[in-house]
């Protein structure tokens, strides 16, 4: 592990067998966002201010702090992501990309910004509980 | 702190993870109410908590002749890599994504 502070991202890409019109509303209006990430009052506006909402879980009150920095309709979304208080906060940046594809659309989604020395974020082990736990599973029956 | 050797020994028993979840999600609960809903016996109830908080991923606390128990989630820490586990959260809220724009179609 690199003691330095340094920045790194994750990034998942998909193929999806949607235009980006579509998965562009699925980004952007608050009641879309509602049923695939959080509750939230996000508007498609530059320099928005706005949060996602979940349960509040253990000393974080669930509450992720989000600002809109980029906004292109239809290809480009970015926003800030700052997720909790004290030990938990994490500061990070999270942008998505879509490339219209003969199928549907290309769609790109990377968090960054992270520091290596923020090491443990007990907010993200809530959000991914579920998947963190079959994560474990798996690699407890390949152990 | 535990090592992650450890922590993965510890929640590798599914009687013991599923008592570690119960109290990340219910909060503070006693060996009695853990108990009613484990399937096992108060013993071994006792003996799996007695496991969990040796790897520090529990703590107890008297009252009268009741102890109760609540998670401590930090302990996770040696095995949580903050990358993955969001990256295991993006992959799941792009499927729940996927799941929406196909509804969105209806």
């Amino acid at each position: 592990m690199n003691t330095a502070a340094e920045t790194r991202s994750v990034v998942i890409e998909r193929e999806i067998a949607h235009p980006p019109e579509k998965i562009w509303r699925a980004l952007t209006q608050p009641h879309l966002i509602a049923e695939w990430l959080m509750q939230n009052d996000f508007k498609p506006a530059m320099g928005h201010r706005f949060n996602l909402r979940t349960q509040p879980y253990g000393d974080w009150n669930g509450v992720i702090d989000c600002e809109v920095l980029t906004i292109e309709p239809n290809k480009t979304l970015a926003y800030t992501w700052d997720s909790g208080n004290g030990p938990l906060r994490v500061t990070s940046v999270v942008t998505w990309t879509l490339t219209p594809t003969s199928t549907g659309t290309h769609l790109r989604m990377e968090q960054s910004g992270f520091r290596s020395d923020q090491p443990q974020n007990y907010a993200g082990a809530k959000y991914g509980w579920q998947a963190f736990f079959a994560k474990l599973e798996e690699a407890l029956a390949k152990a | 702190m535990a090592t992650a050797t450890e922590i993965f020994g510890t929640l590798a028993d599914p009687t013991r993870r599923a008592i570690f979840e119960r109290l990340c999600r219910g909060g503070e609960q006693t060996v009695w109410m853990l108990t009613e809903q484990a399937g096992v016996s108060q013993p071994a109830v006792s003996k799996h908590l007695g496991v969990l908080k040796h790897s520090g991923l529990v703590r107890d606390r008297r009252e009268g002749r009741q102890t109760h128990y609540s998670a401590t989630p930090k302990g996770l820490a040696p095995l949580v890599d903050w990358m993955n586990v969001y990256t295991a959260f993006w992959h799941e809220k792009i499927d729940a994504l996927e799941g929406l724009l196909k509804r969105m179609d209806q």
